[in-house]
């Protein structure tokens, strides 16, 4: 909320973005399942500008043993932003912010993937942001159940994140960093679109009741549209050769 | 939709609605049944399953598998069984019952990094699975090729009834063990069978979810026969 630009113009007499985007318009998205060879499961999503890796390891033996459940396999999460992901250098020991958003990553995921199945054991999923562009939460979210499905960890539904805001006085969809440095208020939402349950729901600004709700509802129908892609990278990686159903 | 029998499928995804089991990797989300991974899912008698093409192998009582001694202690040797769970050799099951840990000398039998042939007698996830290496075709591997291939393909690469691994034997000379957690050991008497059955598995492993497939491997077992 600093607005360093001040005379940036976040949103024109047409509606227009600074981006070129419309308002409930989110930035273009494409996800790559199965990048990594050494992972067992993979992913790489653009997000607008962000670009993000993801791994996935495990099941597998959990270090230091007594974090280890005998009822549950145990979910670890680690987001991290390289130190060329943002302008100026970052330094790459794991800050605040980095281990809020791991745990919030972890918090999101955990109701949608079956670990019950896999006792005494851990899934680690390391999300490393490569460039950073506002949002990267929601995009390092999606990336991961992606990859997490890519894996054949069990899971009840996909995880899609996206967020909804508010930018000179106006209900947007989809923040970018520009919008999200000048504007008013930022709402990451995490969502399992056909459960219909939101997983992850965060908020930095100040919304009025109605404005919330119309934040939740884009934010819905974002995640919804990020859902489609993600249905497609993991179609893509599994079924694109040979017959098609 | 209902129709097609076998569909793809990813996770969340409902696959049926009405009275059907829910078996393997799907769950019941009120009337509908979902797929928990990506893979086909099969419809068959009133129940719902999906056929994984994606994930690590989960050890089941009585599969063969493939193991790699990676340590042992005084009363048992662990193996690496390419899963996420170690196999647990018990020294009685090769020394008898009479094993006592001061006479017996647990490395001449078994020494890190051999590779044995075992079944698997208790796998609950409580505790690492128990396997065993006496049997028929068990014991430890002095011989042949080890190949590693994603164990969910394991079933396609044997076919019906075995029709594929058959063919494959026959044709390059050739014996394959398979171990369900998708470890292979081939072995052969004549190095361009060896060459040809590991190409054939490599082929298998890289076009499993192809049809007619079976055609595509005895094209190509034939096709360098000269």
């Amino acid at each position: 909320m600093g607005g360093r630009d001040t005379d940036i113009v976040l949103l024109d007499e047409n509606g227009i973005r600074s981006d070129g985007r419309k308002v409930n318009e989110t930035r273009k998205v494409t996800i790559k399942a199965g990048v990594l060879k050494n992972a067992n499961g993979s992913a790489y999503i653009e997000f607008g500008d962000n670009k993000i890796l993801v791994g996935v390891y495990g099941p597998r033996d959990v270090h230091p043993k007594h974090l280890s459940d005998t009822d549950t396999g145990i979910l670890r999460c680690r987001y991290h932003m390289v130190p060329f992901s943002v302008g100026e250098r970052k330094k790459p020991a794991p800050s605040r912010r980095e281990v809020e958003i791991s745990k919030v990553i972890k918090e999101a995921l955990e109701p949608a993937v079956m670990l019950k199945e896999f006792p005494r054991t851990a899934v680690d999923v390391y999300m490393e942001v490569l460039q950073a562009d506002g949002g990267t939460r929601c995009a390092a979210l999606t990336g991961a159940s992606v990859a997490l499905a890519d894996a054949g960890i069990p899971m009840r539904d996909l995880v899609a994140g996206c967020a909804a805001g508010k930018a000179a006085d106006a209900v947007i969809l989809d923040v970018n960093n520009e919008e999200d440095q000048a504007g008013q208020a930022d709402l990451p939402i995490g969502y399992m679109p056909n459960l219909k349950k939101i997983t992850l729901l965060q908020l930095d600004g100040v919304l009025t009741p109605e404005e919330y709700k119309q934040c939740i509802e884009i934010g819905i129908d974002g995640c919804n549209q990020v859902y489609e892609i993600q249905k497609k990278a993991l179609q893509d990686k599994f079924f694109s050769n040979g017959e098609k159903q | 939709m209902s129709s097609e029998r076998k569909r793809h499928v990813i996770p969340g995804e409902v696959i049926t609605s009405g009275p059907y089991r829910s078996e393997q990797n799907t769950i019941q989300v009120g009337e509908n049944i979902v797929s928990t991974i990506v893979g086909l899912s099969d419809v068959h008698d009133g129940s719902v399953r999906v056929i994984p093409l994606t994930g690590g192998y989960m050890p089941k009582d009585d599969d063969l598998v493939i193991g790699k001694i990676v340590s042992h202690s005084s009363l048992s040797w662990t193996a690496d069984i390419n899963s996420c769970y170690a196999g647990m050799l018990p020294a009685s099951d090769v020394f008898g019952r009479d094993y006592s840990s001061s006479s017996d000398d647990m490395t001449a039998k078994l020494a890190k990094g051999d590779l044995i042939a075992a079944r698997i007698v208790n796998a609950d996830k409580t505790r690492d699975p128990l396997i065993t290496i006496s049997g028929r075709e068990l014991g430890k591997i002095d011989s042949g090729e080890l190949v590693k291939i994603s164990p969910n393909k394991v079933p396609r690469l044997i076919g019906k009834r075995g029709s594929m691994i058959q063919m494959i034997e026959s044709s390059t000379n050739s014996q394959i063990t398979i171990g369900q957690n998708g470890l292979l050991v081939v072995s052969s008497e004549d190095p361009n069978g060896l060459l040809k059955a590991i190409r054939a598995i490599e082929l298998i492993e890289e076009q499993a979810h192809v049809a007619n497939l079976t055609d595509q491997v005895n094209e190509m077992l034939e096709s360098k026969s000269e």
